[in-house]
Formats: structure tokens, sequence, C-alpha cells
């Protein structure tokens, strides 16, 4: 036991790792082995669409910028902080801008929380347009990868939906006549355009029901699609072969499984 | 591994007489491997732990950001009060700016969708895929073919007086005029230009304009969608 007390902090979480509590929850031994390392992946609910090896060359930061993976990480961060803000919401005139004063001067953290959510959404719309045109320019749309490109445009469209539907929920001047703009632009559509927008709307003008339909499309519906076409987008990346990476001259940058690039 | 155990696979129907075959390429079904896929290493934890400093990067940011700078809230939604101009979100205003010269059938829906589809078809198109420089071949040809579009196109614009699409509109087609007249293997800081194929041109073409048009759209349009400084003041 007086060993015990000077072990490292690596050293108690390799004797967690071993205990048959760890291993019940995460089905397998630590991940030393090669073996083990891909039980991580592929032994993981959340993981296991991920590719178990992926190329060295697609770790590189230039080859993607983790564009991919800051959009999804925004995804995350939106689902989180937007489940918070649902707890002082209510989707109804005028009480849900009440909330909004309420989460400004009332609620601890309130105006945190909903900069949080408001800044991620600005980002995740420049960070999947972004994601996009990078992808394009390195030719990640090319075989094997068409399809997936093509759900990449549906996420991109959800992406936008999602950040429009969200844009009305304060309520305030702001939000209502952005909607309002954004909707008349459906008016232009010929045969359906009035009976769409009364669709979306639930009338013929921004009120009530737009708000409610805005709120259930934005915190269920949207965010439930765009989720699967997400594990879709993943799963594929790894089913059609890893990232794209352009041949790039032979570099002299350390390997990390120890073998240099120039060897063919 | 014994040779009992050994797995066989492929189109031969008999195992017994193809016993060793086990994949067919031909020539139109090329395995999708090109070149040297280069060392592979572990997702976990190479991968894993990459995301997560990104994680930890991007939510220190988003924390920065988000105790310096509130989001904005007006007052209460007055559907009889309209504000001038009433903008829409800032990824829609290139739109909105487009609306202010054209139709809105043509800007609300016929450009939408244009661009929607064509985002969707890049990949199915053989001219995509093969990424031939734009100045390869046939070069007097397509140069014609250029320049008439080109032409078309700016006096269209023009006759809408969509100059905020006609200005990027000509920068790019001035960029690809100039690649023409590139040599072969220039080492210039533009000299990279002559290999780009049609597509890259289509795509940055569209991005320059997009970027233009809700630079334009968020920043310097005032009340009645007038053109105004933004460190002017207006009102509004």
């Amino acid at each position: 036991m007086t060993e015990s007390r000077h072990e490292s902090l690596h050293e108690a979480m390799e004797r967690i790792r071993g205990t048959r509590v760890w291993k019940s929850i995460f089905r397998r031994e630590p991940a030393r082995t090669n073996r083990t390392r891909s039980l991580a992946i592929f032994g993981n609910l959340l993981f296991h669409f991920l590719p178990v090896k992926v190329r060295e060359k697609s770790l590189r930061v230039r080859v993607s910028y983790y564009l991919g993976s800051i959009s999804f990480l925004l995804f995350i961060v939106l689902t989180v902080t937007g489940i918070l803000l649902m707890f002082y919401y209510h989707p109804a005139v005028p009480q849900a801008y009440r909330d909004m004063k309420d989460l400004r001067f009332v609620v601890t953290s309130g105006l945190f929380l909903r900069n949080l959510h408001r800044i991620a959404a600005h980002l995740m719309v420049i960070a999947v347009f972004w994601h996009m045109f990078h992808v394009f320019y390195r030719g990640g749309y090319k075989p094997p990868h068409e399809f997936n490109w093509v759900v990449g445009v549906i996420l991109l469209m959800l992406t936008l939906f999602l950040s429009y539907t969200g844009y009305l929920l304060p309520w305030d001047q702001l939000s209502y006549w952005a909607v309002t703009v954004g909707s008349n632009i459906i008016k232009a559509m010929p045969f359906f355009g009035d009976k769409i927008r009364f669709l979306v709307l639930g009338g013929n003008t921004v009120g009530e029901n737009a708000l409610l339909r805005f709120y259930v499309l934005h915190v269920v519906v949207l965010p439930l699609i765009a989720g699967v076409f997400i594990a879709i987008h993943f799963w594929r990346v790894q089913k059609d072969g890893g990232l794209t990476v352009p041949e790039e001259p032979a570099s002299v940058e350390p390997s990390l499984s120890g073998k240099p690039d120039s060897e063919k | 591994m014994t040779e009992k155990n050994k797995i066989d696979t492929g189109f031969s129907s008999d195992v017994r007489k193809d016993p060793r075959r086990v994949v067919f390429v031909t020539r139109k079904t090329s395995a999708k491997v090109t070149g040297d896929p280069g060392p592979q290493v572990m997702a976990y934890p190479h991968l894993m732990l990459r995301e997560a400093i990104a994680f930890q990067v991007l939510m220190i940011a988003l924390v920065a950001v988000a105790l310096l700078w509130d989001a904005p809230l007006e007052q209460l939604a007055n559907p009889l009060l309209t504000p001038n101009p009433a903008k829409a979100p800032w990824y829609f205003l290139g739109l909105q700016e487009l609306l202010h010269y054209f139709p809105p059938f043509v800007a609300g829906i016929v450009i939408p969708t244009l661009v929607v589809v064509a985002l969707v078809v890049i990949p199915y198109f053989n001219v995509n895929v093969q990424g031939e420089p734009l100045w390869y071949a046939n070069r007097p040809r397509r140069l014609r073919i250029f320049l008439a579009l080109l032409t078309v196109l700016t006096i269209s614009l023009a006759y809408f007086d969509a100059w905020t699409v006609l200005v990027p509109t000509v920068v790019v087609g001035a960029m690809a005029l100039y690649a023409y007249t590139l040599k072969p293997g220039a080492t210039t800081p533009l000299g990279p230009l002559q290999r780009r194929p049609i597509s890259w041109w289509v795509m940055t073409w569209f991005i320059l304009v997009a970027v233009v048009l809700t630079g334009v759209g968020t920043f310097f349009r005032g009340p009645g969608w007038a053109w105004v400084w933004p460190w002017g003041s207006h009102a509004g």
C-alpha cells in the first residue's frame, strides 16, 4: 500500500482501466494493442461509423483544417446550449420575447448561454460553407465520394434551415422582419407559392402559428434529420476510403508510424 | 493459415475448378485505389486526440466571444412597424441583393434552385472529375466561346444594372483571360492559374459573387436598399 501512494496519475488510470467495471462498460481491455485500439472504435456505438485506421497524411491540418469536425462539434455545442435554452423558453406570443428578457436579466448566465448558442450558430453556417468549398478545391467530390458530396449539400441546406428557423424564436423586431422578408421569397414560386408559404407559416403572415411551427422544426424535426444525415456523412467517409489527399511532393516531416513518407 | 481454411471469392462459380481465384479486375471496373495511400495510423488515439484538441480550442474561442459579444435583442415584434431596411439573416442577404435587381421569380426561385442543382451534379460530370485545364486544348475555340459567354453575361448584367454581380464577374473573367496569356510552366505567383480546370473557374466565380453580394447586402445597404457606407451615419 505504501507504494501505491506514490503511483502517478497515469498508473492510477491504468489500474482503473484494468478493473471489471471498466471492462464491463467498454467491452475491451485497455487500448494498448492495435486490436484493442480497433475495438475502441468499432466496439463503441458512438464511434463505430468512424474509420479504425486513417491515412497519416489526412491528419495534417492543411488537408482539412478539421472543418468537418468543427462543423460537427458546433452541432453538438448547439444541441447542448439549445436544450438548456429550451428550459427557459415558451414558443408563444409575446411570452417568447419576455423569455429573452428573462434570459438577459433574471436567469443566471442566461445571456451567456444565448450568446454561446448564437455565435455557434453563425459559425456553423460559416464552417459548413467553408468545409464545402475546401472539399471542392481539394477534389474531394471525385469518385468514389460522389454521393457523400450530395449528402454534404443536403447538410448545408439543413444547416441553413436550422439557422433560419432559429432566427425567428426571439420574437423581436430583428427576427420578425428577417423571417418576413425571407418567407416573402416563397411567394414568388409559381402556382404553389402562396400555399407553401401558408403551410410553412401556418397563416398568411408571420404570427403565433409561425412561431410554433418554426420552434418545432428548429428543436425536433430538423435536428433529427440533420443527425441522421451527419451519421451517413461520417459513415460514408469511412466506406469511401477516407479523406481525399491530393498527391504532394514527398515531405520530410517526422512520421507518426515511424515510416518516412518517401518510402514507397 | 492452412490450405483448408483459405478464403476464396470472385466470379468463378466452380470453386473446385478455380480454387485460387480471388477477384477479377476488368478494364471498366477498376478498384478505386489510385496511387500509394501512404502510411496509416490507428484512429484511436491519433485521430481522437486531434478531434479532442480541436474541440477544446473551439470551445475556448466560443466562450471568449460569447463573453465579449452580446446577442442583439430589439423591441418586441410589431407587424405594424416595418423597419427600413428590413434585412433577412446575413446568409440570405446575397439573395436579397439579387432581389433588388431581378424579378422575384428569377432571384428568389430560379437562381437558388439552379445553384443547388449545380452543386448536387458537380461530381456526376466527367469534365469536373478529370479536371483538364481550361486553356489546355482547343485554345482558340475555347477562347471564342469564353469571350462570347463573358460578353453576353456582362451585357445582360449591365442591362439589369446588377453592378454588384457584374464587378466580380468581370474580375474572374479577367483572371481567366490572364491565365490564357500565361506561358506553360510560368512560375509567377499567378502561374498556377493556367492549370485550373473549368470547374475551378466556375466555383471561384460563384464564391466571389456570393461573397460580394452578401458583403454588400450586410454592410453597404441602408434605407430603401440604397447604397450607404458602413462608417457613415444613417437611420436604420
